[in-house]
């Protein structure tokens, strides 16, 4: 059981994060760049000192900044796998695994042997002499995996574990990836800002935005209801915040909502781009939410194409480049909007 | 880089410029008696010399690296108080005139200097005119170039290297010795080469502070200066020695470590 509740600042960067993970547990942070996802995992592996807050694993405290308690990083049962895996240079794959052995005082043959047996179980075993220049990004990530699970640590970090490679090696890799970080009992914590590998690696999402942690939850709740405008952006829907009463939103600036959820107070309203209808004249019948824009920003996206509405409600719009001709939209055409009030889901802010 | 084609009077004046550090070279190898190299670079008084030269150097390197790679790694990570008029001091004897710097050892390490008084009178150590003072003098003017060689090192590393090695349960001391130093073993070699060098050449300091004695205290360069009053073609050969040493260094480290361009 990891307990952190971290708080430091540093340049411009104010983090204040708390972060529980369960034994077994695979929680993937994710967030834009500079949101702070490296300087958390530096503070839990003891690299940064904290301003306020501890860090406990386990019952153990690393940190206790009331108490005075700061383990330096050599003692707590931790592996990193850095960005760009920082394998020392100098060292061949077997040497830089068995460093953590004989930096914990095993003997050197000992630590040969049990060093080469992990290189054996991530696959890479024919790389044992190679220095790491001469490996390739895929072999550098299992051999950097190998030497952080080698001192056998109870709480395993991984710092973009797929982004030194190239995109083709990528799929691959992160099959590899999951199927190895499986086979680990402790609790696994991945920073990334890749959606796709957040989703497709972990069991939990913390969604970090400028040193705060905006929302967590299952990949399924997250993308089901962001809670952020970077979230939603990941997802591609649009995130929509006001007050509500019933079912009806009142949204900053005037606009409001109709929609068939009945909830109360502030709250998010996600409307997927699908869902939003364009016309060229006032819409006729039952949809209840219908106001007027200007087309802006066009995205094509194979078949489909995101349209950027302007106007007293900013929205994106996704329509079939048959529409776009028709509508004018590449030429700034004046639209109507249309959004059903079923397609509008609104939940508590 | 663009080929331009200079102006007439740069040319003419570029040309004075290799020619006033060829022709010094270019008389040294007309004047060197060739038939004889052999002979009188093995002469008693030549071999004695070099022998001393040779150990003089290479303790004084010994000495540079001891204390100034700790020196370097303090002034590339530890920011303190002073710290740049210190850095200031221990860089000094780059451009202090090396008799300035052996008068100042003399005062501090002579038999009554500031040092040297406790040194002689409470364990009878004597290090002005001897091998010791020989060897200091040595590293006085050459640990400036290793510190600064190796404080290049140091900052220029990736230091995330190191916090790799501590999260893996190094010590700072295991980290300095096994990751450290090896990441920064080319500038380690490049600045011990260096204060190598600048101690073979030492001529000034050892002069003042350890004197001219033959087999103690005589090395290549103080050997030079006595030999060119009695044999001047052994003056020569040894001169050709040290210039040859030098130049293979500088062409040894110039794509490698040292950066001219």
């Amino acid at each position: 059981m990891l307990q952190a509740d971290v708080a430091l600042r540093l340049g411009s960067l104010a983090l204040e994060v708390q972060l529980d993970a369960a034994p077994g547990e695979i929680v993937a942070v994710l967030g834009p760049n500079a949101a702070g996802k490296t300087t958390l995992l530096r503070a839990l592996a003891g690299l940064v000192p904290l301003e306020r807050g501890t860090v406990t694993l386990d019952g153990v405290a690393f940190d206790d900044v009331a108490r005075g308690i700061r383990l330096p990083p050599e003692r707590r049962p931790i592996g990193v796998v850095f960005q760009d895996y920082l394998l020392f240079p100098h060292l061949t794959a077997l040497e830089n695994v068995a460093f953590g052995l004989r930096a914990r005082g095993m003997g050197a043959r000992e630590a040969r042997i049990r060093a080469g047996s992990w290189l054996d179980r991530l696959g890479v075993g024919e790389t044992a002499e190679t220095k790491p220049r001469a490996l390739s990004g895929g072999q550098a990530q299992r051999v950097a995996l190998a030497r952080a699970l080698a001192i056998d640590p109870r709480l395993l970090l991984l710092d973009e574990p797929l982004a030194a490679l190239d995109a083709s090696a990528r799929g691959e890799v992160r099959r590899d990836l999951k199927r190895h970080l499986a086979s680990f009992a402790g609790i696994r914590i991945l920073i990334t800002h890749d959606p796709l590998e957040a989703v497709a690696l972990a069991d939990r999402l913390v969604i970090l935005e400028r040193g705060r942690v905006v929302q967590t939850g299952s990949p399924a709740e997250v993308t089901r209801r962001p809670r952020s405008r970077y979230v939603a952006d990941l997802v591609g829907v649009n995130l929509l915040r006001g007050t509500a009463t019933g079912g009806h939103v009142e949204l900053p600036g005037g606009a409001s909502l109709q929609s068939a959820d009945r909830v109360d107070g502030e709250v998010f309203a996600v409307i997927h781009p699908r869902a939003v209808a364009l016309h060229r004249a006032r819409p006729e019948g039952s949809p209840r939410n219908v106001w007027r824009g200007r087309a802006s920003a066009l995205d094509f996206q194979g078949d489909r194409v995101r349209v950027g509405v302007e106007g007293e409600m900013p929205i994106v719009a996704e329509v079939t480049p048959a529409a776009v001709r028709e509508l004018d939209l590449a030429e700034g055409g004046e639209v109507w909007v249309s959004v059903k009030a079923t397609e509008i889901t609104v939940y508590p802010a | 880089m663009r080929a331009e084609r200079p102006p007439l009077p740069v040319t003419i004046l570029a040309v004075l410029a290799i020619a006033f550090f060829v022709l010094p070279i270019a008389g040294l190898v007309y004047r060197a008696p060739w038939a004889t190299a052999l002979d009188e670079l093995t002469r008693p008084e030549a071999l004695t010399a070099l022998r001393l030269s040779l150990v003089v150097s290479l303790a004084a390197t010994a000495l540079a690296v001891l204390f100034g790679v700790p020196l370097a790694w303090v002034y590339a990570r530890v920011p303190f108080p002073g710290k740049n008029v210190a850095r200031a001091l221990t860089t000094l004897p780059m451009i202090l005139p090396p008799i300035v710097g052996g008068v100042a050892l003399l005062f501090a390490f002579g038999r009554t200097g500031l040092i040297g008084q406790f040194l002689d009178a409470g364990l009878g150590l004597r290090i002005a005119f001897t091998t010791t003072g020989a060897i200091l003098a040595a590293a006085f003017v050459a640990t400036p170039f290793l510190v600064l060689t190796v404080e290049a090192g140091l900052r220029s590393m990736d230091r995330r290297y190191e916090e790799a090695a501590r999260t893996l349960g190094a010590s700072r001391w295991l980290v300095f010795r096994r990751v450290t130093l090896p990441l920064i073993a080319p500038a380690l070699f490049a600045g011990a080469v260096l204060s190598w060098a600048r101690g073979l050449g030492e001529f000034g300091a050892t002069i003042t502070f350890a004197g001219n004695l033959p087999g103690t205290t005589q090395t290549l360069p103080l050997a030079v200066l006595i030999a060119l009053e009695t044999r001047p073609e052994v003056a020569v050969m040894l001169s050709l020695l040290l210039l040859a040493v030098s130049l293979v260094i500088l062409i040894a480290l110039r794509d490698r470590y040292l950066r001219f361009s």
